[in-house]
């Protein structure tokens, strides 16, 4: 089961790298990135019950893997994360919320936009915990370097 | 001349989805290089002002029309690398970016379009769906993307083709579960319409505001929220008949 979920993020990441035009050679790292993201999703959803933090998760795995690469490469970091973020977003929870506001059961339907909108705010803090813990541990690393030298 | 490069560069990665702080940090990494001292760049969604200081007079490039294409960001950043590292002089890179502004490096339709479908079948089963509703949903998935992209053609009204796009989904999906080839049509929609979710203004939009670039962090946000309507509303209109 986890192999399959693995192949098939891959594939999706890999397959909206196509859709936003990536440059061919990066195609296999988007898809890389979309995998680590989704099973750490994944893991966390099952281990913890709560789509909040593991979306939080992912999204940090999926932005701390963009930027190494990013820098591996000499890159900009969206060519990465932009297609990794995709498997997280809460694609169903908004369709559930649509749903039940068209079958005028408003209260459902306010349930399901609330979480929509956490899992959407907990994947942009994953995003940027992680750009800062990048950037300290570089600069401290560049630092470093300035020292002996 | 170094002027212009900047602008253009700008210009090229604003239309091709990069985020507003990476734009402004380009245009001064290259005026830099061209020892242009006290730049000021403005970057929002749709348009660029530029200030190089006295002598130079301030220019504004209006920016129309915005897709998503990260390897054109890719190629201007590389661009602007190299002039920074002087591998290039600065003709060299204006003519480069020309020549960028003008190539069409976008992947054949036909192979977005697969690619559309093959995204939408894959989340099908990754959102706990059946394998049986796998080709309804890359059907659904490969119209619905076909459909956006045409009538963004025809009309270059965003938010219509989306909700035309994902209006067809449902229609596609709610056939393919009346004639048998689908079960459950929820995650049939729900996979189909991942390629339409606007992803790259999310990301962008979060980032953007997090450098604390606010009129275009917001403003990217409207443009994400109003996608998201448009892909809701489709939906919606073929649940209430």
């Amino acid at each position: 089961m986890w192999i399959i979920q693995g192949v098939l993020s891959f594939l999706a990441s890999a397959g909206f790298g196509i859709i936003f035009n990536t440059p061919k050679k990066m195609l296999f790292y988007c898809g890389f990135v979309g995998m680590t993201g989704w099973l750490v999703y994944r893991a966390f959803n099952i281990y913890s019950d709560d789509p909040v933090q593991a979306s939080f998760l992912g999204a940090f795995a999926v932005a701390v893997f963009a930027h190494l690469l990013a820098k591996k490469f000499r890159t900009p970091m969206i060519i990465f994360s932009v297609a990794g973020i995709i498997p997280l977003v809460p694609g169903g929870m908004a369709y559930n919320a649509m749903r039940h506001i068209v079958e005028n059961d408003y209260l459902n339907a306010i349930s399901f936009a609330t979480g929509a909108f956490m899992v959407s705010g907990a994947i942009a803090m994953g995003l940027v915990f992680a750009e800062v813990m990048i950037q300290i541990i570089f600069r401290n690393t560049f630092g470093r370097r300035n020292k002996t030298e | 001349m170094a002027i212009d490069c900047c602008l253009l560069a700008g210009r090229l990665m604003m239309q091709s989805g990069a985020e507003t702080y990476r734009v402004e940090d380009t245009m001064s990494r290259m005026a830099d290089t061209q020892e242009l001292s006290a730049t000021h760049s403005f970057v929002t969604p749709t348009g660029i002002i530029f200030s190089p200081g006295s002598p130079h007079h301030t220019k504004l490039v209006r920016i129309k029309n915005r897709t998503t294409d990260l390897e054109k960001v890719a190629l201007v950043n590389d661009v602007s690398r190299k002039l920074s590292a002087d591998e290039y002089t600065l003709e060299e890179a204006y003519s480069k970016l020309l020549e960028i502004e003008k190539v069409d490096v976008m992947f054949p339709l036909w192979l977005q379009v697969l690619a559309a479908a093959v995204v939408s079948g894959c989340f099908l089963i990754m959102f706990e769906g059946l394998w049986i509703d796998v080709p309804a949903a890359f059907v659904a998935g490969g119209i619905g993307y076909i459909i956006v992209t045409r009538i963004h053609e025809l009309t270059r009204v965003k938010f219509f083709a989306e909700f035309v796009g994902s209006l067809f989904i449902g229609l596609i999906g709610f056939g393919a579960v009346q004639i048998g080839l689908g079960t459950d049509l929820d995650k049939i929609i729900i996979g189909s319409v991942m390629p339409l979710v606007p992803g790259l203004l999310i990301t962008n939009a979060v980032r953007d505001l997090m450098a604390g670039h606010f009129m275009s962090g917001l403003s990217k946000g409207a443009e994400a929220t109003l996608t998201a309507f448009a892909i809701g509303a489709g939906v919606a209109l073929v649940f209430s008949f």
